[in-house]
């Protein structure tokens, strides 16, 4: 049994704790930072990267809004093709359908390509409770199942670890697995990838059922995607006699041709690479090549949800390329984790309460993790306006019970800030209580007390200066003799200079 | 040319020297400065917070008062992208808010456009004798799309040494109630982005909006940093004659 | 079962009654504006991206290839390869290494040889992108997939520019595999390691002429 999401604190809490994890901060710093100037060299290179965008956000809304007739169609070419097509309404089906394929085999043992939407279903567990053990084949995987640890990002889900960190859990736990790591073994990245080739080599030419994920299904042709780069896939896809495919119902593109779009968006997104260095197509089994046999098992679990709202469908365009996590500064200091879901980062913060909605405290916590930059719009190959998201979604956690303090305070601030006049009383009472305002302030603004200074309140407010100056200029062309004041308060008022406030 | 300003209710309560500079620059260039007094917020902690009436309630507010202006000068990139691109969103389709705030959208201004595209100016004849540094800010960087208008604006000031700023497109980390929901990490991107701007070696940090530099600058301030925060407007209406305190 | 895929198809439909009902996914318009490929003259973009994810690549011209295949498995010291069966048999009449014709090998019998030729379906050249699709001298999968070395020929021909002319050149009832360079991983901070799983050493030769 491997660990799971379940339990979490809930979003503020979690990422309070990694801020203060230097370690962490450190693997998290370095990764984001490289990947992200790979991925704008490569999106670089292409001049025409903003029609790709709009042609590939423009084809999955297609999808999207025919989604039901689509899903027919991948049904019947698969099925054509000579696939097996299940349908699962959540997690707890897909789990069942896959252990009762894994079971009809006789196999006690299956590995794993990369998946996503088995990690979104926890399948590992599910098989473990029917005594079939799931081995991860991609290395990042591979590193989170061995350090029975959680992943922490949709492409690189060890991104949190470090190479001494993979060493180490390289040396405690291979053995447990399978073939161990060499006792010499090196924290260089080539000698843990060559340990982990070693571990797992003679699994791949023995497993007879291997279940992976799919990053695209074609409709019109029935025809399954899968992009990687090691080299487990190819190895999971061709070699087993029996392959089971999880796929989320959002993962079609309408036609097969549609696939010079997201072939060109995905890797230089995704990996920062012009093309990752394995893709695999399959159309149903092939005689004398690969598996013989094929099951498709298609994931609704709570997509429909999020389909059903017209702001935050649009998360359902994500083709998991994690640029938004890559570029988020929240993600970034945070980590992973923090988002209590295999969905981190931006696009989880928009995904996880649409698809389990916003009662659990985690859920409800995440369309709040994000400063609304808007980093993660502008680098989506997609175009899903997160922060737009965000915004909806927050709309739909005020609207439920609870929140009372911030309901109240902001219905005082919207019902001060509807009237000039209130306002400008309102500002006044700031500025006569503003020698008064301490250094760090106990209760809720001690969020803001604890790191930051708060700055100098100015006596007068900007309406006040002007209206006194407007009456002045009046009493100048009426004869009146008054001074014109244009800067010696400002000067009294704040010095907003680091380093020399009392 | 006669142009409405929108202080915001930020600068109104808390930062009144950048609306006092930016009326002194307007007038230096020999434009009229009017400060319709009915005005209040744009509205943007409500939306952004996902309060949406009380939004709605102060876009409306907004447009009332702001609508029939030739231009609209908002000091504030988060203020000026708040009703540019979202006052639309608020309106449901074909309601009055919606037409009317799509009317305006295109004459509202943050102060570099203002000043670049509007009146056609890079060159606001403003002396500032010291080494600035700039933040973009996510609105302006991102929303408002402002590119190259401040650093040719700043760049034409007499003595003033431009730095470059390490991570510039980076958030502050401020975001408006995250600085207090996750005070945490809006802290340590703040404290991040202090360090940049340390980096930077100039004496100081320019943006266009306050509330990124009321975040920075109470990190600056806490880490006794000396570096000082200033509003670009500040900065552009210092002249010889009148220079910025600073 | 029936009951799931009804339930999962209602759910869809309930979700999407915003959709107006004579609304076509054709009438959901997809801009094409992108480029078809982007410009270079193919096979020099090639090998610069070949090279880039540490292909080896060798020019010859149509004289030169089964001299090209001979010096490639000397390099890399390959006792046995193993050639999908309609391999052209001139390709390997120079090299010193045992060539094992692919009758139906069993997945040991293809871990044991030291390395494999095949052609290619096609060769896109922005990406450095190579594809296999089983057809004429490239064999089943795991023929190009279990042993550590692929020597893979690319007529000069078989080149394209960009991937929307490579797909529609495909057929996608094939099994394809698209290779862009030897198996790599950067899943240790980010840190590009070339050689896991699949074939450690890619070396790619262009027939050109």
């Amino acid at each position: 049994m491997s660990r799971t999401f379940v339990g979490m604190p809930d979003f503020p809490t979690a990422a309070a704790g990694a801020t203060h994890d230097p370690q962490l901060r450190h693997n998290l710093r370095e990764a984001t930072h490289t990947i992200r100037d790979k991925r704008d060299s490569a999106v670089g290179e292409l001049d025409d990267w903003a029609q790709l965008r709009a042609a590939g956000k423009a084809i999955k809304d297609r999808t999207l809004r025919h989604l039901d007739g689509y899903l027919e169609q991948l049904e019947s070419a698969v099925t054509a093709a000579g696939g097996t097509v299940h349908w699962a309404a959540d997690a707890e089906e897909a789990n069942a359908i896959v252990t009762r394929l894994v079971r009809d085999t006789g196999e006690r043992e299956v590995v794993k390509v990369k998946s996503m939407a088995t990690q979104e279903i926890e399948l590992n567990n599910a098989l473990d409770q029917a005594g079939i053990t799931a081995y991860e084949t991609d290395l990042a995987e591979l590193i989170v199942q061995l350090g029975d640890d959680l992943p922490s990002h949709i492409l690189v889900p060890a991104i949190h670890r470090n190479r001494a960190e993979i060493r180490e859990i390289f040396l405690r736990t291979m053995a447990d697995w399978g073939v161990p790591a060499p006792e010499n073994l090196s924290d260089q990245p080539a000698a843990l990838a060559e340990a982990a080739r070693v571990h797992l080599r003679r699994r791949f030419l023995d497993t007879k059922v291997a279940i992976s994920g799919a990053n695209f299904a074609v409709a019109d042709t029935g025809t399954l995607v899968v992009l990687e780069s090691e080299g487990n896939g190819r190895m999971c896809l061709t070699l087993p006699e029996t392959l089971i495919s999880v796929v989320g119902i959002e993962k079609i593109v309408p036609s097969w041709s549609d696939l010079e779009v997201f072939l060109q968006l995905l890797p230089r997104s995704s990996t920062g690479e012009r093309m990752n260095p394995y893709t695999s197509t399959w159309t149903g089994p092939t005689d004398g090549d690969g598996p013989r046999n094929f099951h498709l098992v298609l994931l609704d679990n709570g997509r429909t949800n999020a389909l059903a709202d017209e702001v935050g469908r649009q998360a359902l365009r994500c083709i998991r390329c994690s640029a938004c996590l890559n570029i988020c500064p929240v993600y970034e200091r945070t980590g992973g984790h923090a988002y209590g879901s295999v969905y981190p980062g931006p696009i989880g913060a928009i995904l996880n309460p649409q698809l389990h909605g916003t009662s659990d405290p985690v859920d409800a916590s995440l369309p709040y993790a994000s400063s609304l930059c808007g980093a993660c719009y502008e680098v989506c190959p997609v175009a899903i306006d997160i922060p737009e998201v965000l915004v909806h979604l927050r709309e739909r956690v005020v609207s439920e019970p609870g929140h009372a303090a911030e309901k109240a305070t902001m219905g005082a601030a919207g019902w001060v800030l509807n009237d000039g006049r209130r306002l400008g009383l309102a500002q006044r009472a700031i500025g006569a209580a503003r020698s008064m305002v301490p250094r760090h302030i106990p209760g809720p603004p001690s969020a803001w007390t604890d790191t930051r200074d708060l700055p100098d309140i100015p006596e007068k407010s900007f309406r006040q200066w002007w209206r006194k100056r407007e009456k002045a200029q009046e009493d100048e062309t009426t004869g009146a003799r008054q001074p014109r004041e244009d800067g010696a308060e400002g000067r009294q008022r704040s010095d907003r200079r680091g380093g020399e406030r009392s | 040319m006669r142009i409405a300003l929108f202080v915001t209710c930020v600068n109104d309560t808390l930062f009144p020297d950048t609306g006092r500079a930016v009326v002194r620059l307007l007038e230096r260039l020999g434009h009229e400065v009017v400060f319709p007094e009915a005005q209040t917020c744009c509205g943007q902690m409500h939306y952004n917070s996902g309060y949406r009436r009380d939004a709605q309630r102060l876009a409306v507010r907004f447009v009332e008062t702001f609508g029939d202006a030739d231009a609209v000068l908002v000091p504030s990139g988060s203020c000026a992208a708040m009703i540019r691109d979202n006052y639309t969103r608020l309106g449901e389709a074909g309601s009055p808010l919606g037409r009317e705030a799509g009317a305006l959208a295109p004459r509202v201004y943050d102060l570099t456009e203002l000043l670049v595209d509007v009146l056609g100016v890079t060159d606001v004849g403003a002396y500032f004798p010291h080494t600035v540094t700039y933040h973009p800010t996510c609105h302006g960087l991102r929303v408002l799309g402002l590119g190259e208008r401040p650093y040719t604006l700043l760049r034409a000031v007499r003595g003033l040494e431009l730095r470059d700023l390490g991570g510039a497109a980076e958030c502050c980390g401020f975001g408006g109630t995250f600085a207090m929901k996750n005070a945490e990490v809006s802290s340590a991107m703040g404290w991040d982005k202090a360090r940049n701007v340390a980096g930077s070696g100039a004496e100081v940090l320019c943006a266009a909006d306050n509330s990124c530099l009321m975040h920075i600058g109470g990190v600056l301030n806490r880490q006794r940093s000396g570096v000082r925060v200033m509003h670009l407007a500040e900065i552009l209406a210092s002249t010889e004659e009148e220079p910025a305190h600073t | 079962m029936t009951g799931s895929r009804e339930r999962i198809l209602g759910r869809v439909r309930a979700a999407l009654a915003d959709v107006p009902r004579d609304e076509r996914p054709d009438d959901v318009a997809v801009p094409r504006t992108y480029a078809s490929a982007h410009g270079g003259d193919p096979v020099p973009t090639l090998v610069d991206r070949l090279e880039d994810y540490k292909a080896s690549v060798h020019r010859v011209t149509a004289g030169g290839l089964a001299e090209a295949i001979a010096e490639a498995a000397r390099r890399r010291s390959l006792a046995r390869l193993v050639v999908p069966p309609d391999l052209p048999a001139e390709w390997t009449t120079a090299t010193p290494a045992t060539i094992v014709r692919d009758d139906g090998l069993t997945i040991d019998e293809l871990d044991a040889v030291d390395g494999v030729v095949t052609g290619c379906a096609v060769a896109i050249a922005e990406t450095g992108t190579i594809v296999l699709d089983t057809g004429t001298a490239q064999g089943r999968r795991a023929v190009s997939l279990i042993p550590d070395v692929h020597l893979c020929v690319v007529r000069a021909d078989q080149v394209v520019n960009g991937v929307p002319e490579t797909v529609a050149q495909l057929d996608p009832h094939r099994p394809l595999t698209w290779i862009s360079g030897p198996s790599a991983t950067s899943d240790i901070e980010l840190d590009r390691v070339e050689g896991v799983h699949g074939p450690r050493i890619l070396e790619v030769i262009i027939e050109e002429g």
